[in-house]
């Protein structure tokens, strides 16, 4: 990159233009034409028949439970859900033995939707169609590489499993919007039940397309498609790398070539997947073997009656209950990790309700999400008690977050463990007598306090904490000081 | 008859297809297909403005199935169909195109 050389023009900003293509495998128990068993991990070619073997003769027949979970994705992603038809995508390629794959191409069954962020920013989705997935190659010598190996061995149990592809708009401008984009999708298939959304066993895919251009430019540079990251961090990294190839090309007065690239994790880059001979033409036609999908307005408005609370809505509940900001790090955490039962939890008890829940809510995402391992020996009602607990003074932030470490270490109630660990509470005369104490110790600096100099809050509250060797619940000092002063 | 197909229109689908013909077979074919492109030529003479596309020939939607497993073929016999076959899987040849 020479960019930088003097008596060139100044350095250009450049923005990078990110859409995603999400391939999620539904959670049906059988695949999308067929009666076999939709099932990962098992012997190979064990859930076979003569439709997903592609065998003369055979039909294809649509399988109901994977249209209604494509519906919920489709509702959950505020897409219109139409009438829609199946095309066959033509192909030579050994995974699909009728060579061909039965998807959705011009008219699929979702469009136009939105997906919003954590952090409050929608990334349209152009589509979330319906397709059956392919069988699994294994390319066998040359250390696995398809085009090094000496042949390959195809499982076709994979092949005819229900996917919905789901497609966003070049709306997302960073690796980390991407991460963030496919965390929220991840999270409103889990909600769903469509998808398990496991990176880890395939279940959940991602390509994505990159282009770059001036920041600021209104146009779009030319994409290359980046296939076989296998988790967010790969994604993340792969996006970083073709932005900062693609910028390289441009700048050293190259074009960026429209083409496929594959990631590679040991190598940390992208790189070109065979030159194409002939741009790709997959032949679409209607598939003649399925009439229409039309769901009709009844069971479209029962499938979204009958979505769960989706991330979006639990933040902004969890963000009303507490006071906090929707799209904050901390109540997304909570979220994120569905934590926020025990944010309801603490809802319903006395004190400030916004005050005990936004207590809450930094306790759960700080404390718990760093053990969230161990969440299963907290029972709401006793991290309620405990965050009461810190709200009515009897225990300071310090101590309350060590008896929470120590709940989610061994179990236990909050005052027990209190007790134990020596945090007994300090009653509120206790503490008034202390406060006097300090006072009347001080006397000149208590008449400039009464004189209305505030910041001496300050030097009073260390001495009481001193005073009490730490025991002292300093909100509760402070609050005790100025009720002093009237 | 009308051009309504080139001899270079013809190897193209032909290439797609993975079909290899010989020049008497193309010019033979470019003259079959264009007499069933002008047989649709029939169609484009009626006025369809307000007729919606016909997705399939048949007046139906919605043909479903439950989501209940049934049996699978037993693998044996699947495979002893096969050309080729290794760890329970079937064995093909070098691939020299790229993955779809």
């Amino acid at each position: 990159m020479s960019a930088a050389t003097a008596g060139d023009a100044p350095a250009v900003a450049w923005e990078t233009v990110i859409g995603l293509e999400v391939h999620a495998e539904l959670r049906t128990a059988t695949k999308l034409f067929c009666g076999c068993r939709n099932s990962f991990g098992e012997e190979p070619n064990t859930n076979v028949c003569p439709v997903c073997l592609g065998l003369p003769g055979s039909l294809p027949v649509l399988n109901k439970a994977a249209v209604e979970y494509a519906m919920r994705i489709g509702s959950a992603l505020h897409c219109g859900i139409q009438a829609s038809i199946f095309h066959r995508k033509n192909y030579f390629y050994p995974d699909m033995p009728k060579d061909y794959q039965i998807s959705q191409y011009d008219v699929p069954i979702n469009v136009d939707g939105w997906l919003e962020l954590s952090g409050g920013e929608r990334i349209g989705i152009v589509r979330a169609h319906l397709e059956e997935d392919t069988g699994k190659t294994t390319h066998v010598g040359g250390g696995g590489r398809i085009h090094e190996a000496g042949y390959s061995l195809v499982d076709f149990n994979r092949a005819g499993v229900p996917l919905v592809e789901i497609v966003s708009a070049p709306d997302i401008r960073s690796s980390e919007q991407a991460r963030s984009y496919v965390e929220e999708l991840r999270a409103i298939l889990v909600a769903t039940g469509a998808s398990d959304g496991k990176m880890e066993e395939g279940s959940l895919r991602v390509d994505a397309n990159v282009s770059v251009r001036p920041a600021g430019s209104g146009g779009f540079g030319t994409r290359c498609e980046i296939k076989n990251m296998n988790s967010l961090r790969s994604l993340g990294r792969a996006i970083e790398y073709e932005a900062a190839r693609q910028v390289a090309v441009v700048q050293g007065g190259g074009e960026v070539v429209q083409e496929t690239r594959h990631w590679d994790e040991a190598a940390g880059r992208t790189g070109s997947m065979r030159s194409k001979e002939e741009a790709y033409d997959y032949r679409y036609f209607p598939e003649p073997d399925l009439v229409p999908v039309d769901p009709g307005e009844a069971w479209i408005s029962a499938v979204a009656s009958a979505l769960p609370p989706l991330p979006a809505s639990r933040r902004a509940a969890v963000a009303g209950a507490s006071g906090m900001d929707a799209s904050s790090d901390a109540v997304a955490t909570v979220v994120r990790l569905g934590l926020d039962p025990f944010v309801e939890a603490v809802a319903g008890g006395p004190g400030s309700r916004e005050n005990v829940a936004a207590i809450a809510v930094r306790r759960l995402a700080n404390e718990v999400a760093a053990e969230i391992d161990s969440v299963g020996r907290l029972s709401p009602a006793s991290f309620a008690a405990l965050v009461r607990m810190e709200a009515d003074g009897s225990l300071t932030a310090a101590q309350s977050r060590t008896v929470l470490k120590e709940l989610l270490a061994s179990g236990g109630e909050p005052k027990e463990v209190a007790g134990r660990l020596g945090f007994e509470a300090m009653a509120a005369g206790d503490l008034e007598a202390v406060v006097e104490e300090v006072i009347a110790a001080h006397p000149e600096e208590w008449a400039r306090f009464l004189a209305g100099e505030d910041k001496l809050t300050g030097f009073f509250v260390g001495h009481i904490k001193v005073a009490t060797e730490g025991r002292a619940n300093l909100g509760a000092a402070s609050a005790l000081l100025r009720a002093l002063r009237g | 008859m009308a051009t309504r197909i080139s001899a270079s229109d013809v190897a193209h689908v032909a290439r797609l297809a993975r079909l290899e013909l010989t020049g008497e077979e193309l010019d033979r074919f470019t003259g079959q297909l264009g007499a069933v492109l002008e047989h649709a030529r029939d169609v484009e003479a009626l006025d369809v403005a307000g007729v919606p596309p016909t997705a399939h020939p048949l007046p139906l939607v919605n043909v479903l199935r439950d989501d209940v497993v049934t049996p699978s073929l037993d693998r044996d016999e699947v495979l002893a169909q096969a050309p080729s076959v290794e760890s329970h899987r079937f064995r093909v040849p070098r691939i020299l195109g790229e993955e779809p």
